[in-house]
């Protein structure tokens, strides 16, 4: 990696009230690529996004989106830089798909410039990328989980932002729909050289679409690099809890992780 | 005016230049009958009673070209106060039952059901019993007691930086319950004329009402709906999570801030006014929404429909062929009571 990285948090600490989620966390997202997050459930993934997004201010430490603090950043600004889907949202009673996902053009519209032409084409876009432009009449009660998923991916694609970050955009989507929603983050990244950043839980879809892997395990990175370097069998003991093996994909060529048993299930 | 392919059926795009503002042609028509019907119901108000008079004379005595004191003095001293502060009042309930209830995530969110307007109750029961105070101090206790009460619930329900929907309304209900036994303490400790005037304004009533009341009352919502109007468009961001909110670009907790602000003044001023009004913060939005289909938090619109519903409830309650008084505050009471029923027992989830 030659170029700065996309975003840079240093020295982190993050806390909810009394509750400490992590402490002097270094965490660098490259620029252009696709970071994958690793880690299992509580161990900081969500609070760490939220804090890169601006969502949470953190107690120590500072968050650098392209070497610009974005503490400093008027949020109108930054929500036309880095787009957050978060774990879960509600959506309104009786709302229709296309004026959900037309709200994420919120950051690019004024008073009196409600809806522009390019506001128009970009909600456009985000329907026909995610697969939902023939739902855009339709309320987002009536979908399913799947469906309804790929909508909020379209709202924070109708954003338009260089830097996206996705919270679990595979759950609640059956293997064939995970696939596409993978793929269209890889077409975001190498079509249109957009920063993506997801927290997955399959570690083997991870392995096969990250340039860059995150690790985290109790608030602290684990590991970080190439996922060829990075999955191992010691660490999978170490932060999965899991007796595992890694091979080479033999489609792919990337790691392949088989896991054998829980470690230490009785102890446990 | 060009309909614009992605948005919801029945919303247009209107543009010049640069300039592209999105509206409802329904709501716009909607909101119009609402302050013509609003406009209406008021002049008839004015025409009934122990003079009766044409709607023409009524015109005639409100702008002044009457040429008949008594009609002037009936008229301008006595029904236009009255009728200024049902339509303020119930205009002032309309857009503070929207804002909670955007706020809230939930159509129960509404002021008198999350405990403000018992607070303000409590206000205006301190000024009576124990300081026998006048119309303008209780009025001003009334709003007084509201704040004091939204602070409270505010407080308790903010949880690391945050106020929650439900949160807010359990507590507000909880906090209601608590004030609404302090009132009735309050009730029996005072003297027999002090609680006749106590209960009196309790049953909320637009009965005597003057310029004190309805200026307010009036000039709040006149301020207010400029502040609020801006904001409804976050508003029905935040609605979909504080995160998602957020990361839009609105600064969420400043914005609630400001909306809870505005609408507990609101409720204050209305509740000062006329006392404690049940039903129309509750209604008033959802009625508008069922009826106009616009998916964000209405405003003017629902400023129109509270003050139809509150001009016509006093209306109705004069003509009722009841010898006794029946205030107003307990009709809306009862109907607010039965449409919360029937709109619980319509929920899919509360
Ligand atoms: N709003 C909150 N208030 C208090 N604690 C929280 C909150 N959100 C998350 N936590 C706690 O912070 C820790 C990390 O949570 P999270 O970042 O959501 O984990 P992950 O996304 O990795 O599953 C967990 O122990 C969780 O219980
Ligand atoms: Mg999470």
């Amino acid at each position: 990696m030659t170029s700065p990285p996309a975003l840079e948090a240093a020295r982190l600490t993050l806390a909810y009230e009394s509750r400490q989620v992590a402490h002097d966390l270094d965490v660098s997202i490259p620029d252009g690529a696709v970071t994958v997050i690793l880690g299992p459930n509580a161990c900081g993934k969500s609070t760490l996004l939220r804090a890169l997004a601006r969502l949470l201010r953190p107690r120590t430490g500072q968050v650098l989106l392209h070497g610009q603090d974005v503490q400093r950043l008027a949020p109108k600004e930054l929500a036309r830089r880095l787009g957050l889907l978060p774990q879960s949202s509600v959506a309104p009673a009786g709302i229709t798909v296309a004026d959900l996902v037309g709200r994420g053009r919120f950051p690019h519209q004024r008073m009196l410039q409600q809806w522009s032409h390019e506001d128009e084409e970009a909600v456009a876009r985000a329907l026909a990328a995610t697969g939902v432009a023939e739902l855009a009449d339709r309320t987002v009660e009536e979908l399913s989980g799947g469906q309804r998923q790929r909508v909020w991916i379209a709202l924070i694609l109708a954003q338009e932002t260089p830097v996206l970050l996705l919270d679990e955009p595979t759950t609640y989507l059956d293997i064939s729909h995970q696939l596409e929603v993978l793929e269209l983050c890889r077409r975001l990244n190498r079509d249109q050289g957009r920063t993506v950043v997801l927290v997955l839980h399959d570690l083997n879809q991870a392995a096969r679409y990250a340039d860059h892997l995150v690790v985290l395990h109790d608030g602290a990175v684990a590991a970080t690099g190439a996922p060829e370097t990075v999955l191992t069998e010691q660490l999978l003991h170490d932060v999965f809890r899991l007796k595992a093996r890694v091979v080479t994909d033999p489609v792919f060529g990337t790691p392949l992780v088989i896991p054998i048993a829980a470690r230490n299930t009785a102890a446990a | 005016m060009t309909p614009a392919r992605l948005l919801p059926e029945g919303r247009q795009v209107w543009r010049v230049g640069r300039t592209s503002l999105v509206i409802s042609p329904r709501l716009v028509t909607i909101t119009v009958v609402l302050l013509v019907v609003g406009a209406a119901l008021g002049v008839a108000a004015m025409a009934i009673g122990t003079l009766r008079l044409s709607f023409a004379e009524v015109v005639a005595a409100v702008v002044d070209t009457s040429g008949n004191a008594q009609h002037d003095r009936v008229v301008r001293g006595l029904r236009l106060p009255r009728v200024i502060t049902a339509l303020s009042a119930g205009a002032a309930l309309g857009i503070s039952g929207a804002i909670f209830q955007s706020v809230s995530r939930n159509a129960l969110g509404s002021p008198d059901v999350i405990g403000f307007t018992t607070g303000a109750a409590t206000g205006a029961i301190v000024q009576i019993i124990v300081f026998q105070a006048e119309a303008l101090q209780v009025s001003l206790g009334a709003v007084a007691g509201g704040l004091l009460t939204a602070i409270v619930v505010y407080m308790l329900s903010r949880r690391g930086g945050v106020t929650g929907g439900y949160r807010l309304i359990l507590i507000g209900i909880g906090v209601s319950a608590v004030l609404g036994a302090v009132n009735g303490l309050l009730l029996v400790t005072g003297d027999l004329n002090q609680v006749y005037t106590a209960s009196l304004w309790l049953s909320g009533s637009l009965d005597a009402r003057t310029w004190t009341h309805a200026l307010p009352v009036a000039v709040g919502v006149l301020v207010l709906v400029p502040l609020v109007l801006p904001l409804a468009r976050r508003a029905s961001l935040i609605e979909m999570g504080d995160d998602i909110a957020q990361q839009l670009g609105v600064r969420v907790e400043r914005t609630r801030v400001l909306l809870m602000l505005a609408a507990v003044a609101l409720a204050g001023l209305a509740t000062g006014a006329a006392g404690p009004i049940a039903f129309v913060a509750l209604a008033a939005p959802q009625l508008v929404v069922r009826l106009t289909g616009w998916r964000r938090m209405p405003v003017v619109s629902a400023a129109a429909m509270g003050g139809c519903l509150l001009i016509l409830a006093d209306t109705v309650t004069r003509l009722l062929p009841i010898t006794a008084a029946v205030p107003i505050g307990r009709i809306t009471g009862i109907v607010g009571g039965l449409y919360l029923i029937w709109m619980l027992t319509r929920a899919k989830q509360v």
